[in-house]
């Protein structure tokens, strides 16, 4: 199979759909001028690549609208960061107009965004938001690892009815894999298995699955056999593939570079602890970022984003408890 | 401020502004004796009938609106029905929205009607992106952005005016100035003279009008109209007209109103009245006063029947709590 990169992924999946429906309209800063998997496509669609002035509030809204009556519109926030200036159209208007009509209109709305850690753009360009966004009942949250899961889940962003916050991690960019050529979609609420093993279960987000991989390696040669879970879409979230390698595991380590509170981490923890407590033969362990705003020196964001070295020493701290006990 | 001389409309078009002007009324005062016994927060739209009731008879039927959190006259206009939404302020699963979204989000897609919004300013970006539609699929309708003179303030209202400009969007945004935001009037939240002032900021042509004299909204809205089919984008009208009651029922003692305000408004600035006395003038076509009369009686009567109709009882279906959340 040829290999794209992860943006070349997301770009092919997007030109792929607006070749199918003429609904698919790209609105979003530089649209036309852009950088990133969007590139060229003004080109080829230049009726449907729209630039927007810097009025997030206002295009994120007209896109709403828009997808409210008859346009599947794919917006470009650039970074996920930039939500907060338009959260009202997000989180009252985009999430609650189906519930609030009863069930009378669908809002097919794609929301695209850079995330996370490691490209030093400090505080403010760097943020892991998808917890605030996981919150919300109506919108849909979808964070792939690696181009083949990027670009499916694009596919299936781009036929879904319901408002989808698709997170790209700015790291992952120009990270290739091999994507099959023709179009294919991956459902949502449907995580993966990325690497088996009997000792203990560890849930990674977006870059964390290459991290928790590097881990998983150096625990192997330890004897450790660890079994790495992306579950791809956060919200819905496949709690049942989860489940099951907990019960083989016994453990769990939950890695994702947000904040610690009221997050991800704590959402998985808190599920696996109610529904599958008696699987559990060690607490529960989460590896995140710290309750601190990410920072811009280069040492000091290595030192933010979760590492291999720590996701061994939580893995083997939640092992060694089951030995002591 | 635009006020109207003369008009093209037919009596025909006279009676059915005057029937839903009507309707309005005697659905908003009825509520105003209701409201204690329904859940939640009721703003009243009276005195404000002109506005709706001319704008929407500038509109198709599959012309966009988007409304407000004081939206019952905007969805009345836009054709909704008026037990349905009568149901829906009582909450019930048969309501307008399925008992979802009450008197703040009163929402009828299959009539253009986009919601009533319960954040001030929050449905005028939703209405540009029907705009937008309209655009891209080349169907030649237009949408109606209303806010409030509180709502005007907003980010997200003065950004949808740079969108649709460099967009040339087929919106009229209709700016209802009521006198209040909630209880601080406009002369002490409102910089600038006008929103037509502000409009010629953003280079959209707007205009002042008497919110109380239904040919002159009716004339303006349909100039905007005209212009936002024609492709030349975008309109800003700021209508005045204040509202008869507070801002929402029950805990709106008015105290911040000059005493004699909402009396005053009644007796000299009723958008019915007013309507009917050109009519008798003849200035305006219109049918004999008897006719209006019974207009009036016939809207007391749909309101009354769908009083009746939201009183009978009604389990409420507590599946609809996890329902329509996801499409799938």
């Amino acid at each position: 199979m040829r290999t794209i990169t992860y943006q070349q992924a997301i770009g092919e999946a997007l030109a792929q759909q607006m070749r199918f429906d003429r609904s698919v309209v790209l609105m979003g800063e530089d649209s036309t001028n852009a950088w990133g998997p969007t590139k060229g496509l003004h080109v080829e669609f230049p009726d449907r690549v729209l630039d927007m002035p810097i009025t997030e509030a206002a295009f994120v809204g007209a896109a709403v609208g828009a997808a409210a009556t008859g346009l599947r519109p794919v917006v470009d926030l650039l970074f996920v960061d930039f939500a907060t200036v338009c959260f009202d159209q997000i989180a009252n208007q985009a999430a609650k107009l189906r519930y609030m009509s009863g069930g009378k209109v669908s809002v097919p709305l794609v929301l695209r965004a850079m995330w996370g850690t490691g490209m030093r753009r400090g505080a403010q360009h760097s943020q892991a938001l998808h917890p605030l966004f996981v919150h919300l009942p109506g919108i849909k949250v979808v964070a792939p690892s690696n181009a083949y899961d990027a670009k499916g889940l694009m596919a299936q962003a781009l036929v879904d009815d319901d408002p989808v916050l698709f997170l790209e991690h700015k790291m992952l960019y120009f990270t290739p894999g091999p994507v099959p050529e023709e179009p294919y979609a991956i459902p949502f609420g449907s995580a993966k298995v990325v690497r088996e093993g009997a000792d203990c279960t560890v849930v990674a987000v977006g870059r964390m699955v290459s991290v928790a991989l590097t881990a998983a390696e150096r625990l192997a040669a330890e004897g450790v056999e660890v079994e790495v879970i992306d579950p791809r879409t956060l919200s819905p979230l496949d709690t049942s593939t989860i489940y099951a390698s907990v019960e083989k595991t016994g453990h769990l380590v939950v890695v994702d570079e947000a904040h610690p509170r009221c997050s991800l981490a704590t959402d998985i923890a808190a599920q696996v602890a109610q529904d599958r407590f008696a699987a559990l033969r060690g607490p529960v362990r989460m590896v995140t970022g710290p309750h601190a705003p990410v920072p811009f020196s280069p040492e000091l964001e290595d030192a933010f984003a979760p590492g291999p070295d720590q996701v061994v020493a939580a893995v083997l701290a939640t092992s060694a408890a089951r030995a002591a006990a | 401020m635009g006020t109207s001389r003369t008009t093209s409309l037919t009596v025909d078009q006279i009676i059915e502004i005057y029937r839903t002007m009507s309707t309005i009324r005697a659905f908003e005062d009825r509520l105003h004796g209701l409201a204690k016994n329904l859940p939640g927060a009721v703003h009243l739209y009276s005195g404000q009938e002109a506005v709706a009731a001319g704008v929407c008879a500038a509109l198709a039927p599959d012309d966009y609106l988007a409304s407000t959190h004081r939206g019952h006259g905007h969805a009345i206009a836009k054709g909704c029905d008026v037990e349905a939404m009568m149901k829906e302020l009582h909450g019930r699963s048969d309501g307008l929205c399925a008992g979802k979204g009450g008197s703040m989000h009163i929402a009828d897609f299959d009539r253009g009607m986009l919601g009533a919004n319960g954040l001030a300013g929050g449905g005028v970006p939703l209405a540009c992106g029907a705009a937008l539609t309209a655009r891209q699929q080349g169907t030649g309708q237009v949408a109606v952005a209303f806010t409030g003179d509180g709502g005007a303030n907003q980010g997200a209202v003065l950004e949808s005016l740079v969108l649709a400009r460099m967009l040339d969007l087929p919106v009229v945004f209709a700016v209802e100035n009521n006198g209040y935001a909630q209880a601080t009037p406009a002369d002490r939240h409102f910089s600038g003279t006008d929103m037509a002032q502000r409009a010629a900021g953003f280079g959209i042509p707007g205009a002042v009008v008497d919110g109380y004299d239904v040919i002159a909204v009716h004339a303006a809205t349909a100039e905007a109209v005209e212009r936002a089919r024609a492709g030349e984008g975008p309109t800003v009208l700021e209508f005045r007209a204040e509202r008869f009651h507070g801002h929402m029922e029950l805990w709106d003692d008015q105290s911040y109103r000059p005493s004699a305000d909402p009396d005053r408004l009644r007796a000299d600035s009723d958008p019915l009245l007013l309507l009917r006395s050109r009519i008798a003038e003849g200035t305006v076509p219109g049918p004999a006063a008897f006719e209006l009369d019974r207009i009036d009686r016939d809207a007391t009567a749909l309101v009354e029947a769908a009083v009746a109709a939201a009183a009978e009882p009604l389990a409420v279906d507590l599946a609809g709590l996890l329902t329509d959340v996801y499409t799938r």
